[in-house]
């Protein structure tokens, strides 16, 4: 009885450490939701699929840069150090030029807001299955950059790339935090979200602000991608559609628009999954997480740190 | 008589396409495209009552497809075949032409009362925040569909054609043809009925403002469940058909993809106008049918011209990438999509005389 109680609680505790690495995916992703909904009230369907690029540029970066037939590449931390930042470079242009292309002619219309959403679902098509028609459905593997060595810690294995991760995704939140709340494009990208026709009349340069927080959600999207090429080295195609859409509901379930939100909802997603992965068959885990999560919303409707808007009649 | 005169001919076109069927003159792949046609329009115009009249965000309506799809195979295996999942079958099989109607209403009822899901929540969750349990439901009930062993799972189930065998021995004739166009005229005049009545409008006026309807006393709990229940009621409808049509049911089939396929066509069509919605489900389905045809003779012309490398072909993986890229092409040039939340009757005044509509 005592024996089993203690693998209860390793088992627990090592399912609590999945969960906080699966969490720090989905907070990189729901980050970038968060911030762009956040300030132009657009659901960025495309962001799951900026995550996916962000794998793959980070796999081509990194195979480039390492080089491998013959020729004298960068060693393997050097390429981890010069790989990361032209991901997150490379990303941003996209989600830039995303909105550039796609979502500001519409905008400027004055088209309805939904039109928009629809575009970027579009461009997130365009995006998972222009990949696989020009890379086709092969599985690229990432190249192991950093040996994986597993810690020991009371029987729950921690290896250091999940330490990695973790900890970059927790620096990021804070990062973003900070941003957003202490800094003067913070309060230009609040006030945004806040009235954005009185915005221009007060000397804030508003495209100036929008193309700021693209480049913010879409640099942090390709940072989660290369992070996730790094964990989980087979990358796929789908991979966009299937983590993006939950990042998603984690941005909602945390309140959309709220940069600690996404963060403690990303989370909060990752550890019903991790749970119910562990004590019932896998193939329950959508249906348990999704209940759930359904369940919270019906409760607190606006999610868990969002306020509901007042409106006038 | 000349009021009629669109109605009849409507009705006149009908009997043709079904005649032309029953003769054999029409090729398989065309009756195929033009029923999957008939399915997409209803799909569509269920869709449109929520996300066009009423203004929600509704994004995983494909699930209360795949409710109706598979409540209804299983209704059709049950009622009409012997099967080792039922047993003998609840009546001979000649009765199948006659007492098809309750497998469609089986599962459109099941269907409508999936819409619960989401309508019971949207009396105190809005916009952006439903759209996301409206995706949640999508996966919990595929998730559902994909967990029961017993029909098939994430294998899928067959077995539904075994009812139109039945009703083609009964008499020769093309059903899920016939059927689906007893659908669409159904989906339209039960939404047109119900936006032009009084209680209809209370749709309309949660649209606009929700908190005004209310103090203007519209009952928005009622009119919200009641709209989301015959939405995806109608959607089952779709999917029932959808499940005689293809006779094989994969829960995977009504994912978020099909979902957004839905969408497209909605507000490609313009929200909120039956006609609008109609052609573009119609154009959508030629589009996707079309590319597959396009593509070949794209690939060949771009080798022949020495545009693209010997080595590499152009293949159905593109259509999902010419797809979405003419819709944002044309939603770049025209957002509001064909006619806006207008009908053709508004967009050209003179139809009115050769129309009418009840």
């Amino acid at each position: 009885m005592e024996f089993s109680l203690q693998n209860s609680i390793v088992n627990f505790l090592q399912q609590c450490a999945n969960g906080l690495e699966i969490g720090s995916f989905y907070a990189l992703i729901a980050l970038g939701y968060s911030l762009v909904y956040g300030v132009l009230r657009l659901i960025n369907f495309a962001h799951g699929d900026v995550f996916m690029v962000g794998a793959y540029l980070g796999f081509f970066i990194s195979t480039a840069l390492l080089a491998p037939e013959g020729m004298s590449g960068l060693s393997p931390i050097a390429t981890l150090i010069l790989a990361i930042p032209l991901t997150m470079i490379f990303t941003s242009l996209l989600g830039v030029s995303l909105e550039r292309v796609a979502y500001r002619p519409l905008m400027r219309k004055g088209a309805h807001r939904l039109y928009v959403v629809i575009t970027a679902l579009m461009c997130g098509l365009i995006l998972q299955n222009g990949n696989v028609a020009l890379l086709g459905a092969s599985h690229s593997a990432f190249p192991e950059l950093v040996p994986v060595v597993v810690y020991d810690v009371w029987g729950v294995n921690i290896n250091n790339v999940m330490l990695f991760i973790v900890i970059t995704a927790v620096l990021v939140f804070l990062a973003l935090h900070f941003i957003v709340s202490r800094t003067r494009m913070g309060m230009a990208m609040r006030a945004v979200s806040w009235d954005k026709f009185a915005l221009p009349l007060m000397g804030i340069p508003l495209n100036k602000v929008i193309v700021f927080t693209f480049v913010l959600g879409s640099a942090v999207a390709g940072l989660g991608g290369f992070l996730h090429g790094m964990s989980y080295p087979v990358l796929e195609q789908d991979m966009g559609a299937s983590i993006g859409w939950k990042a998603f509901i984690a941005a909602v379930v945390g309140g959309i628009g709220e940069v600690r939100g996404a963060f403690v909802g990303a989370f909060l997603l990752a550890f019903v999954e991790t749970m119910v992965n562990a004590f019932l068959p896998s193939t329950y885990s959508d249906l348990f997480a999704f209940s759930i999560l359904l369940l919270i919303l019906w409760h607190r409707p606006t999610g868990i740190f969002g306020r509901p808007l007042t409106a006038k009649i | 008589m000349q009021r009629y005169a669109i109605n009849i001919l409507l009705c006149a076109a009908a009997l043709i396409l079904v005649g032309l069927a029953h003769a054999g003159k029409l090729d398989g792949y065309v009756l195929h495209v033009i029923t999957l046609i008939g399915i997409n329009c209803i799909f569509a115009l269920s869709l449109n009552l929520v996300n066009g009249y009423m203004g929600e965000f509704s994004c995983g309506h494909a699930g209360f497809m795949c409710v109706g799809a598979l409540t209804g195979a299983l209704l059709s295996v049950a009622l009409f075949t012997d099967s080792t999942l039922f047993g003998t079958a609840i009546f001979a099989s000649h009765w199948a032409p006659f007492l098809f109607p309750l497998v469609l209403i089986g599962a459109m009822i099941t269907a409508a009362l999936a819409g619960l899901i989401v309508a019971l929540p949207s009396f105190k969750t809005r916009d952006d925040y439903l759209a996301i349990i409206t995706i949640a439901a999508n996966l919990i009930i595929i998730s559902i569909f994909n967990n029961i062993d017993a029909i098939g799972g994430p294998r899928g189930f067959l077995g539904q054609q075994q009812t139109i065998n039945a009703m083609s021995n009964f008499i020769k004739l093309p059903w899920m043809l016939i059927w689906t166009l007893i659908g669409v005229f159904i989906c339209v005049i039960v939404i047109r009925r119900l936006m032009t009545s009084t209680y209809g409008k209370g749709v309309s006026a949660v649209c606009q403002n929700e908190v005004a309807a209310e103090m203007m006393g519209v009952n928005t709990n009622r009119v919200k469940i009641m709209a989301f229940m015959v939405s995806s009621g109608l959607a089952g409808l779709a999917g029932v058909l959808y499940a005689h049509h293809i006779d094989y049911v994969n829960p995977k089939s009504f994912d978020l993809l099909k979902s957004t396929e839905g969408l497209v066509m909605v507000y490609l069509g313009g929200m909120g106008s039956i006609t609008g919605v109609l052609m573009a489900a119609v154009a959508f389905t030629l589009l996707v049918e079309s590319l597959r045809f396009i593509i070949p003779m794209l690939n060949n012309g771009l080798h022949s011209i020495g545009l693209l490398p010997e080595s590499y072909h152009l293949d159905q993986k593109w259509a999902w990438v010419f797809i979405p890229l003419m819709l944002i092409l044309l939603m770049r040039f025209r957002p509001e999509g064909f006619l806006g939340n207008r009908e053709l009757t508004h967009v050209f005044p003179r139809l009115k005389r050769w129309i009418t509509l009840k």
